[in-house]
């Protein structure tokens, strides 16, 4: 059990560091938004279980932070970028389409 | 939005949610199945619930049935593995030392009413492969995409929320 919950957790770990590197290479905030919410995601999520499985007492109470963490994190991912969008961060160079005007002009006809 | 009052049938379903939620995260968090700890959290869990049950009201949540929890359920398994690959995806990329990405903005569109089930088709799309919702207006979701395959709104509609869709119309009838 103890094993078993080590090695979840070092994945975990693992998947977290990826995150923080994306955050580091990736050129801009939305490419550093995508790297940072999924990797911070299963990371997290696999570091609370595996904490949960090395001691079954606490195992429901991660089951809930876990699934708090699963819940919340697309949300302030989501908050992030609208507000970037908002407040007029460009995208990078390497970006090929952008669809926001199209979509302005469906929010006015609305 | 207009604000209308919500029915009768609306009340009674967000009063049910409410109970069922909190219950069961009392139980979770308790840990203990002792009668004292039951009824005492089931007594306030039955008082948030009757005093907040009008808020939840018009988020229009789904009727309970054995479907549509079945259909939750493979929703969940659906989404767990959509997750995965994300991460191996985004770590892919991150990793790769000429960075393969190709980012840009689309809209996609969606069929689903109901604000719960908007909100939790963007949280979804926000967790799978290299997309991420920037925002919901109407019927329409603008997405973030780090490899853009396809740029009219069928063609990224269909590649992005399909897989989903299907599912969470058939929870949120």
């Amino acid at each position: 059990m103890q094993i078993i919950g080590t090695v979840i957790t070092g994945i975990g770990t693992v998947f977290l560091c990826l995150g923080g590197l994306g955050v580091f290479r990736l050129p801009d905030v939305y490419n550093r938004l995508q790297a940072g919410t999924k990797c911070t995601t299963l990371g997290a999520f696999l570091t609370i279980i595996g904490v949960g499985i090395m001691h079954p007492d606490w195992l429901s109470k991660t089951l809930v932070i876990a699934l708090f963490i699963l819940i919340t994190n697309p949300i302030s991912n989501h908050a992030l970028g609208r507000a970037s969008r908002k407040s007029g961060v460009p995208l990078c160079d390497r970006s090929v389409v952008d669809k926001a005007d199209e979509f302005e002009e469906y929010k006015e006809k609305q | 939005m207009p604000q209308t009052t919500p029915s009768t049938i609306e009340r009674v379903k967000g009063f049910a949610w409410l109970l069922m939620a909190t219950f069961v995260l009392w139980l979770a968090l308790s840990s203990k199945l002792n009668r004292a700890e039951l009824i005492c959290g089931g007594l306030v869990c039955l008082i948030i619930s009757l005093f907040g049950a009008h808020m939840y009201s018009k988020l229009g949540f789904p009727s309970l049935s054995m479907k549509m929890v079945l259909f939750f359920l493979i929703y969940i398994i659906v989404l767990f593995w959509e997750i995965i690959k994300a991460n191996f995806d985004v770590a892919y990329r991150v990793v790769h030392p000429k960075m393969p990405i190709k980012p840009g903005i689309v809209v996609i569109k969606t069929h689903l009413k109901s604000d719960i089930a908007k909100m939790i088709l963007a949280s979804s799309i926000t967790l799978t492969p290299g997309t991420f919702t920037l925002d919901v207006i109407g019927d329409k979701l603008l997405i973030h995409w780090i490899n853009v395959k396809a740029e009219d709104i069928d063609g990224a509609t269909s590649l992005i929320s399909r897989k989903f869709e299907k599912y969470l119309r058939i929870i949120f009838t």
